[in-house]
């Protein structure tokens, strides 16, 4: 496959604007502001462009939610990428920053916004000294400002770098957070469309996606659309990391099984060893097993197999990896980055993570696990985001499927508890009293 | 003998906190989790706290030094936005550069430039994994320890890293996911990534950081070419010979030009193949005429 988005993407220099320039760039601004805004529009709904960032929401019709008429309208594009396993976002600014910031004013044009930001995460420094350069020579020459290339439009591009906080990759937690405030996530509706940033219309959206539509522009909306199966169209980045031998990003056509990607791009685990679990969309989604390689990848049958395509990283990890590792990082890492505000999620990913630990102590019981399943149908859908739910949904997806192997670790964690703690009382020397052998069990 | 006598001679602790200790890695996990003062999980809950001060207003530009750049730049984002609030955080990243930490001192200023009170400042920087409220060393080594990382030996790393930089002017810390888990396991130091990183690379560290010099140099995610097969095909289909890092001297580096002074690619026509960890950001560009 051709790819879109990783032509020839470690050409030196790529992120200067004289050699984005020389393959093409920014002519799609150009051909965008001889059109009409609707007519940009049709080209984005027609490519039928599905987010990239996690939802999967159609592009084009997030777009058309914006109200019409004249008011200050916000494009915030959200490159808070701190989805564990995700790092797409990373190469693309890094490498092509341009290509964002025309899609970001071709979006924008398209929705009538005057204002744009990038909310880029604090840790990304090199990217965000990359696209800052980007901004300031796209505005020296006169792709950003007053009065782009001579059109009416106009256009001003903001870079926010955050300071580590995974809940301000949400978008109304972005919104707080590039308000200036703590990155609490607010209730919706309103959606942004209607109130977002500054109280105005405000339309979000993910680097990749932002960045493909210069390209969508190029090839034609319905011409994008026959890439990829109907309902997922288009190419897409995938992040792959874990047991397997050649990491790293990869750009592939939306529906082709997973095998392809794990095995044929990826080089699958280390030799002698087999997938046992992997996520498929981020440590958010639901675990697969090793059975359900041949799953197309697209949004509807990740859907159908009851997990989802999030932002299109995928963990993999071999049968030397125990899921109780896994369950413990997961945990920690919801009830670390939890904001607090709402209850369901504050208590429930913080006593989840307990609860893991305590398999750990051999303190754990096996009904340990059926309560552990119902505190995640308690978080899901109970709370502002979907942050919550982000844990309960692969945690509860590794007791359903691995429970066997959690009864085994609690078993074994509560022999050797007590082994400890017989030997305790045999150190302090109570046993000596006892006539005959200690019974172990 | 004693009861005593026969166990630990110092033992103190109840059953459970003795059980973590001797069962290293699994057991221990319970017992490692942080306690502040009187057992509490809460940081600073015992805190004294004067009741009866008034709560700190917005800092006196008359009693307040704020150093000029720190002010300029304060001042510059706040322009940048439609609400000045939004330059809370690039204002208190500024501070942090300049005090080393959040200290009270640093958010007095930052209040006193924009106009807030401390608590609101305080309030934000509390919120964010990368604000300091505390005094803390020169340098930041974060070390992923999140799945993709852990599942090739982050924690192992970690624990390196802690090590070797035991009594050096380095804070460790593990952190969730940077985003760099091809790189797996990996670090940020001082903001620079760099991996796949064995155990002996923590020694490495420490001495880079301790010489002033880039930090593993060969192995810097900016240099990092794409792993994608289709990625860097010419028009003829066929693909470049991939190497998993360009080499350092190669023109291929993906982080080439763009980051120092812009324009005048022309009169330096070497420019755009400069930067990266040779040229530094912070080199200003007439260091740069003599290479």
């Amino acid at each position: 496959m051709k790819p879109i988005l990783f032509d020839r993407i470690d050409e030196p220099a790529l992120n200067t604007l004289e050699v984005y320039e020389r393959r093409g760039g920014y002519e799609m601004l150009r051909k965008a502001l001889t059109m009409t805004p609707e007519d940009v529009l049709a080209q984005i709904m027609d490519s039928g462009i599905r987010g990239r960032g996690g939802a999967g929401f159609q592009m084009g019709r997030k777009i058309s939610f914006l109200p019409h008429g004249d008011m200050v309208k916000y494009l915030v594009c959200n490159a808070d990428e701190s989805e564990p396993g995700t790092f797409k976002d990373r190469e693309l600014m890094q490498k092509i920053p341009h290509a964002l910031i025309e899609g970001i004013a071709i979006a924008a044009y398209a929705g009538g916004i005057n204002k744009s930001f990038i909310y880029i995460r604090g840790e990304y420094q090199l990217q965000a000294d990359i696209l800052e350069a980007a901004i300031a020579e796209a505005a020296n020459a006169g792709f950003l400002g007053e009065r782009i290339l001579d059109s009416d439009f106009t256009l001003s591009l903001v870079l926010h770098r955050g300071a580590g906080a995974y809940i301000c990759g949400e978008e109304t937690g972005l919104l707080d957070s590039l308000e200036g405030k703590r990155g609490n996530p607010r209730l919706k509706p309103p959606f942004p469309a209607i109130e977002g940033l500054y109280a105005g219309p405000t339309l979000i959206n993910n680097v990749e996606t932002l960045a493909t539509v210069p390209y969508i522009l190029r090839m034609g909306g319905g011409e994008y659309a026959k890439i990829g199966t109907e309902t997922s169209t288009g190419t897409k980045l995938i992040s792959i990391s874990g047991d397997v031998k050649r990491p790293g990003n990869y750009e592939i056509e939306l529906g082709i099984p997973s095998r392809e990607i794990i095995y044929g791009l990826a080089g699958g685990p280390p030799e002698g060893h087999n997938v046992k679990f992997w996520f498929p969309g981020g440590s958010s989604s639901p675990v697969l097993t090793g059975d359900d390689l041949d799953i197309p990848y697209d949004f509807d049958s990740m859907a159908k197999a009851g997990t989802m395509l999030g932002s299109g990283a995928i963990i993999i990890a071999d049968e030397r990896r125990r899921i109780l590792d896994t369950m413990l990082k997961v945990t920690k890492f919801y009830s670390h980055e939890s904001c607090g505000k709402c209850v369901p999620c504050r208590e429930g990913t913080n006593w989840t993570h307990k609860m893991v630990q305590r398999i750990y102590s051999g303190e754990a019981t096996p009904m340990d696990l059926d309560i552990m399943a119902s505190v995640q149908e308690q978080i899901i859908g109970n709370c502002l985001c979907v942050l919550g739910d982000a844990m309960a949904m692969p945690v509860g997806s590794m007791v359903k499927k691995f429970r066997a192997e959690l009864e085994a670790e609690i078993e074994a964690a509560r022999e050797r508890a007590e082994g400890a703690a017989l030997g305790d009382v045999v150190a302090l020397g109570v046993a000596d009293e006892h006539a005959g052998p200690i019974p172990v069990h | 003998m004693s009861f005593r006598d026969r166990s630990a001679p110092d033992h103190t602790g109840n059953l459970q906190e003795r059980r973590g200790e001797r069962y290293g890695a699994n057991g221990g996990l319970a017992a490692r989790v942080p306690r502040f003062g009187h057992g509490s999980r809460v940081p600073g809950w015992d805190d004294a706290v004067d009741l009866s001060k008034d709560p700190a207003v917005i800092p006196d530009p008359a009693t307040t030094p704020v150093p000029d750049e720190l002010r300029r730049e304060i001042e510059a984002s706040m322009a940048k936005y439609p609400d000045r609030r939004s330059a809370a955080i690039p204002s208190l990243h500024a501070a942090q550069a300049v005090h080393g930490w959040c200290s009270p001192e640093a958010i007095q200023q930052v209040a006193c430039v924009m106009r807030l009170t401390p608590a609101y400042l305080t309030s934000v920087a509390s919120f964010y994994d990368m604000f300091e409220l505390h005094p803390k060393h020169t340098h930041d080594v974060f070390v992923c320890t999140n799945i993709s990382c852990s599942i090739l030996g982050a924690d192992e790393f970690y624990d390196a890293m802690a090590a070797a930089a035991e009594g050096q002017d380095i804070d460790v810390r593990s952190f969730e996911c940077l985003g760099a888990c091809d790189i797996g396991p990996m670090a940020s130091v001082n903001g620079e990534y760099v991996g796949p990183l064995e155990l002996a690379d923590a020694e490495r560290i420490v001495e880079d950081l301790a010489a002033g010099r880039p930090v593993l140099e060969d192995k810097q995610l900016r240099y990092r070419r794409s792993v994608d097969p289709n990625a860097n095909m010419d028009s003829a289909g066929a693909s470049e010979p991939a190497s998993e890092f360009a080499e350092p001297d190669h023109p291929h580096r993906a982080d080439t030009a763009g980051l120092t002074e812009k324009p005048d690619p022309t009169s330096r026509p070497h420019a755009t193949d400069r930067p990266g960890p040779t040229a530094p950001l912070e080199i200003p560009p007439q260091d740069q005429s003599d290479t």
